[in-house]
């Protein structure tokens, strides 16, 4: 019996080391692109629009820019850090990128950040969306947005629109608690008052309690944050609890009406007003252009990761154009800083001190057009820069 | 019956060393130096292994089965990161050993509720305390960081030597020389008296208590023991990635170690070990392939492994093996199931 059983660990040891494969060999002409996004898990949807914008970029520009062929290497993190890290560290050390992408959540975007400043290799934020995150490497390149341009703006426009009350129901994460902190300042600043402040756990989609709690404030309007991907599970929960009713307004940074999910949702949003970088309704030819294209190949409308991923391929094309094709980290960085180009969100720049995105922020009210929810932009502010760090 | 003299007889004869368990140690440490660009994913695989062998010691020696695991990995790995994030104990392996035992009363504590029921009640008692501890670490989120977890933790070089590298080497070999004497210690307790009256327990807990065995009290002993096991594997995951956020205490935690030791088997304290690579491996392979619809993949592999049998895909690993064994030294071929019941 012993020998077999040490057969056994032998043999096994055996196959299991030949499992592990070596790494492959670096081409000269290639720019390899490691893209670490949440394909699977409660934030796939990101990772999904993200990998979908990029695939139609490569498809409309062609995977050769400045004589180098584009490679994507795609990976899931189920939006755990650790994996983020660790998947991070495998791409610069073994298969030799010049870029890291995506990232969809905050957490992740952070865990990356010391590997790029260590690789000197560019970390292209696509999704995540607090202030912090440019500041904590300076390889991080964000195409986003920052959730402090959209709160304080809402803010801005709540105070000016006579909304005297409001309650906020905000997640409990670094992002939430971002959107809360920006919009209650500029809130305040303005004369507003906040009757009720509730932290939703992230991992706890239970809306029911908290809505409650909304209702019995009777605020003039509701402030809400919640991650993309759960704004369906709100609204749902808004209209079972009857709040549409009451005359609470929704108001907030767009994530809850992410065009992703939006069509979805039913009536009860009808009237949401929300202060977000773009709408699939946005009326510009480019953006008409972007959404076709988009909804032929992916049969579904992109929403703001969609943008987020589509702009960050944009700019490493644009910048190993300008560094003819050179993938020096810091050449690079160089060439991103100050870029300006029009995307299908509208003009957009990338910051020159900060790294972070200036881009214009909108004001929209979902509509019914042509039978379809969207959210339908009426106020503009232009070129927003990340409050978050310009107060400092 | 067998006397006593012949039951000492067999279990040093049992504990001694067999050539393979050193062939699979000398192949673990070569894998480090043939594969130097894959110490992340080789510590991963480490911490797994670790991990699985402290659900090994309950479930394989024991027989408590637990669902919850997870609870003692996320709070050796939440003391890790607080011991270093505060500084309160800078030098990484005294705070490895001290978030081990920061686990190992929370063992304890829970020991009680845990004897109290049998297999049914034990997995919801052991699921219970590990979202307890998780809805825990959400509430006090100016302590845990919260979704965010830590953030900012920064590890001191080993012994004051040993700087972390980004390439993974040091969290390699500090990883493997942790996980390799805690194999040692393991390999110890179960081989000595405690740990055969702990296999009897498992066999029949009824007729144990009736030779004398004091059945509650070593099951608490195991279960705390278990407990600073998983302690010092969440630690070293704390300590080998600088991070620790809420999922150290998630459920697919604790679910991946069962699957773990569905493909390794148990009571061998091997089993883990073998089924930490495999699984990792089978992850990173379909991964690679399909981004975005691994899951699907590795829950096939699940189901067909647990259909064919472990015996019969061992045997058909081992059919080359075997073949050669035969025709080189002419002896019997070797087949074998790795479980406990086996010595």
């Amino acid at each position: 019996m012993f020998n077999r059983r040490n057969m056994l660990l032998a043999a096994s040891t055996a196959v299991v080391a030949g499992l592990v494969a070596g790494a492959p060999a670096r081409a000269e002409d290639t720019v390899k692109i490691g893209l670490i996004v949440p394909m699977t898990g409660g934030q796939a949807s990101t990772g999904k629009q993200i990998d979908n914008a990029i695939k139609l970029y490569m498809q409309q520009h062609g995977d050769t820019v400045a004589g180098k062929k584009i490679e994507v290497i795609l990976k899931d993190d189920a939006a755990v850090p650790d994996n983020t890290k660790r998947l991070a560290q495998e791409l610069i050390v073994n298969d030799k990128v010049n870029f890291i992408a995506g990232f969809g959540v905050t957490p992740a975007a952070l865990a990356a950040a010391p590997l790029a400043t260590q690789g000197k290799v560019p970390e292209i934020v696509m999704a995540a969306g607090t202030s912090i995150i440019t500041e904590r490497s300076p390889y991080i390149v964000r195409t986003s947005f920052t959730l402090a341009q959209s709160s304080t703006i809402i803010a801005d426009w709540a105070v000016k629109n006579g909304i005297k009350k409001v309650a906020t129901l905000t997640s409990d994460y670094a992002p939430g608690n971002d959107a809360l902190n920006f919009f209650k300042q500029n809130f305040t600043a303005g004369g507003g008052e906040i009757v009720e402040e509730v932290k939703v756990p992230l991992a706890n989609p239970d809306f029911a309690p908290f809505l409650q709690r909304m209702k019995d404030s009777k605020p003039d309007a509701m402030f809400v944050f919640v991650p993309a991907g759960q704004g369906g599970n709100f609204m749902k929960q808004y209209a079972e609890r009857g709040l549409d009713k009451t005359g609470i307004k929704v108001i907030g940074p767009g994530d809850v009406t992410d065009d992703d999910l939006l069509n979805n949702m039913g009536d009860a949003v009808l009237g949401t007003v929300t202060a977000h970088l773009y709408s699939a309704a946005h009326p510009s030819q480019m953006n008409k252009d972007f959404v076709t294209a988009y909804k032929k190949a992916f049969n579904n409308r992109p929403g703001f990761m969609a943008v987020g991923g589509y702009d960050g391929i944009h700019l490493i094309y644009e910048a190993l154009k300008k560094t003819n094709g050179d993938t020096n980290g810091d050449k690079l960085i160089e060439a991103m800083k100050g870029m300006k180009w029009e995307s299908p969100r509208g003009p957009i720049s990338i910051d020159p001190d900060t790294r972070d995105i200036v881009q214009n922020i909108y004001i929209r009210k979902v509509e019914k057009v042509d039978g379809e929810l969207y959210n339908v932009e009426f106020a503009t502010f232009e070129a927003v820069k990340d409050s978050g760090k310009t107060k400092k | 019956m067998t006397a006593p003299s012949d039951v000492s007889t067999s279990a040093m004869a049992s504990a001694r060393w067999r050539p393979s368990e050193f062939a699979f140690w000398i192949l673990v440490l070569a894998c480090a130096f043939l594969f130097p660009s894959r110490y992340l994913i080789m510590t991963d695989i480490l911490r797994l292994a670790l991990f699985a062998m402290s659900l090994d010691l309950i479930l394989g020696y024991a027989g408590i089965v637990s669902l919850g695991h997870a609870a003692f990995f996320g709070v050796g790995a939440y003391s890790a990161g607080l011991l270093a994030l505060h500084g309160i104990i800078n030098e990484p392996v005294i705070a490895l050993v001290a978030a081990g035992l920061v686990a190992t009363v929370l063992g304890f504590l829970t020991s009680f509720l845990v004897i109290r029921g049998v297999d049914l009640t034990r997995l919801m008692v052991t699921l219970g305390i590990a979202l307890l501890l998780e809805a825990l670490a959400e509430r006090f989120s100016n302590i845990t960081g919260g979704t965010d977890g830590l953030q900012g933790i920064e590890m001191q070089p080993i012994l004051g030597m040993f700087a972390f590298d980004m390439f993974g080497k040091t969290g390699f070999f500090y990883s493997l020389i942790v996980l390799f004497l805690m194999f040692l210690l393991a390999r110890r307790v179960v081989h000595s008296p405690f740990g055969l009256s702990l296999r009897a327990i498992k066999n029949n807990p009824l007729r144990a208590a009736a030779i004398g065995v004091p059945v509650n009290r070593r099951l608490i002993a195991i279960y705390t023991l278990a407990a600073f096991y998983a302690g010092i594997a969440g630690a070293l995951f704390t300590q080998t990635t600088a991070l620790a956020s809420l999922d150290v205490f998630a459920f697919e935690r604790s679910a991946d170690l069962m699957l773990v030791l569905v493909i390794g088997g148990t009571g061998y304290l091997y089993g883990g070990l073998i089924g930490a690579v495999v699984f990792k491996m089978l992850q990173e392979l379909f991964q690679t392939i399909t981004p975005q619809y691994w899951l699907f993949w590795i829950g096939l592999v699940l189901i067909v492994i647990v259909m064919l049998g472990r015996e019969r895909i061992h045997r058909w690993v081992l059919f080359v093996p075997n073949l050669i064994i035969r025709q080189l030294f002419g002896r019997k071929a070797v087949v074998a199931v790795p479980e406990s019941d086996a010595s």
